[in-house]
């Protein structure tokens, strides 16, 4: 009885850790790094955590947890309250859809998808910024972002895949 | 006993997904209620931010620290490197220095001297608090910092915010122990200023790149590259004079200055208590009444 007491703490612990994570990355992508330019275009760690988890284990992200990151990330990076929150939740919901062409595929094929994602995700946080504030946002420094985000992804998944097999183990 | 389990799945599995589907279409709303929320109650929004930023500030700043270890240690190993180098301008430096310290000297006497005939009202007093930069929040939207200042140390909002440089901002969100700073690059940022040469006023707006504008100016302004843009004080809120940046373009786009902020090696700021009614009274006190 206590045995499986500890060894349920330990499974529920270990499926806490992709929330976990995300959310380290939202805090990460806030330090400032002292390099020139850095801080214009900082990759946008919480995207990338999010993809690789709905398209891996989204049973362990639900979609609050994904609104939760992104209402995170709005409030600390000073962008509109929601704007994140809602592109971190479209990119979930059409990741989800698409499942069955990522989930299994070699790493090439999830870094495409990534990158068709997150160009998506660009695009649309662009529009509602520019919306909220009715102006013509200047979309270049979205634009170095985005290829940003895209190169630093195979560093990141790597890292995220390894932690999958190590701490949640196999499905 | 092997059919029950799979009836109950068959049932359970397609109301289990449309409760998720709910679920999911309840947060996309959520979210978009939340932008417009944020666009009717600006007050309530920043409250929340504010008090939800001060939560993580412990976690943003020890996040922090490394880091700034790292690039301390990078740049006091690039400072060894040059020492002879730097010794040699420090000396140089030094003479002219001391020409200038007999200059100052002069003028102090005789500044003194002029006011006592004039009975000039000096300006008020300026405090500073100095802040550690614990996030630059980054990104393409939002050029924001967060320092582990706030108003239990004597922070104030919408006070000037300088280095060594110059002005980078002014304080936009003020929480217990920590203040997020809008810096003047930003889409939302206002600043009075003044061309230092022509003291022609403008006022610098921020647009999320590199190079704030100069808006409002008057029909006749004219500036040239290279002039220095500084605060001009007006509305109270700064100091008159801090260096700002120097002007960079005259074209059809207006006119564009490159400011003196260096945002990759901001680590500490100085935050300035300019006293609003005491700049006030004076303002007041200064202009002609018809």
């Amino acid at each position: 009885m206590k045995r499986s007491f500890w060894v349920q703490l330990d499974s529920w612990a270990r499926n806490m850790t992709p929330f976990g994570l995300t959310l380290i990355m939202v805090i990460v992508s806030m330090v400032p790094m002292h390099v020139p330019e850095y801080a214009r275009v900082v990759p946008l760690l919480s995207l990338m955590a999010i993809y690789h988890w709905a398209v891996f284990r989204p049973e362990l992200l639900p979609a609050f947890a994904v609104f939760v990151i992104g209402l995170l990330q709005d409030i600390l990076s000073g962008t509109p309250i929601g704007v994140h929150a809602l592109v971190f939740l479209i990119v979930y919901g059409l990741v989800l859809s698409q499942r069955r062409f990522l989930a299994g595929k070699s790493f090439a094929v999830v870094w495409l998808g990534f990158s068709l994602v997150a160009s998506g995700a660009a695009v649309l946080s662009w529009i509602l910024v520019s919306a909220y504030n009715v102006v013509l946002v200047d979309p270049r420094p979205v634009f170095f972002q985005y290829l940003m985000t895209l190169g630093t992804f195979p560093l990141l998944g790597w890292f995220l895949l390894r932690w999958q097999n190590a701490i949640l183990g196999h499905k | 006993m092997k059919e029950r389990p799979r009836t109950i799945g068959r049932i359970a599995q397609p109301i289990k997904t449309i409760a998720q589907r709910f679920a999911y279409v309840g947060l996309v709303v959520a979210a978009f209620g939340l932008m417009l929320l944020g666009k009717a109650d600006v007050v309530l929004v920043e409250r929340l931010r504010v008090s939800v930023t001060d939560a993580f500030a412990p976690i943003l700043d020890a996040a922090s620290q490394p880091v700034a270890t790292v690039s301390r240690m990078i740049g006091e190993a690039e400072d060894l490197f040059r020492v002879r180098e730097e010794n040699t301008t420090l000396r140089q430096d030094r003479t002219r220095l001391l020409q200038w310290q007999a200059i100052a000297r002069k003028l102090k006497a005789e500044n003194r001297a002029l006011r006592a005939m004039l009975n000039f009202v000096p300006g008020p007093a300026v405090n500073f608090v100095t802040a550690r930069v614990i996030a630059d929040t980054g990104g393409a939207f939002a050029h924001s910092l967060v320092v582990n200042a706030g108003e239990r140390d004597g922070v104030k909002k919408g006070s000037a915010v300088i280095t060594g440089d110059g002005l980078i901002g002014r304080i936009a969100g003020l929480g217990d122990r920590s203040s997020r700073i809008l810096l003047l690059t930003d889409l939302n940022s206002r600043i009075p200023v003044v061309i230092e040469k022509t003291r022609t006023r403008a006022i610098l707006a921020g647009n999320n790149s590199d190079r704030p504008k100069l808006i409002y100016l008057p029909s006749d302004a004219v500036a040239a590259v290279g002039e220095r843009v500084v605060t001009s004080g007006h509305g109270g809120a700064f100091p008159p004079g801090i260096p700002v940046g120097i002007v960079a373009a005259v074209g059809e786009g207006g006119i564009s200055v490159q400011p003196f902020i260096k945002r990759d090696s901001l680590e500490y700021v100085r935050i300035v208590d300019f006293r609003l009614d005491r700049g006030f009274a004076i303002g007041s006190a200064g202009s002609k009444t018809p």
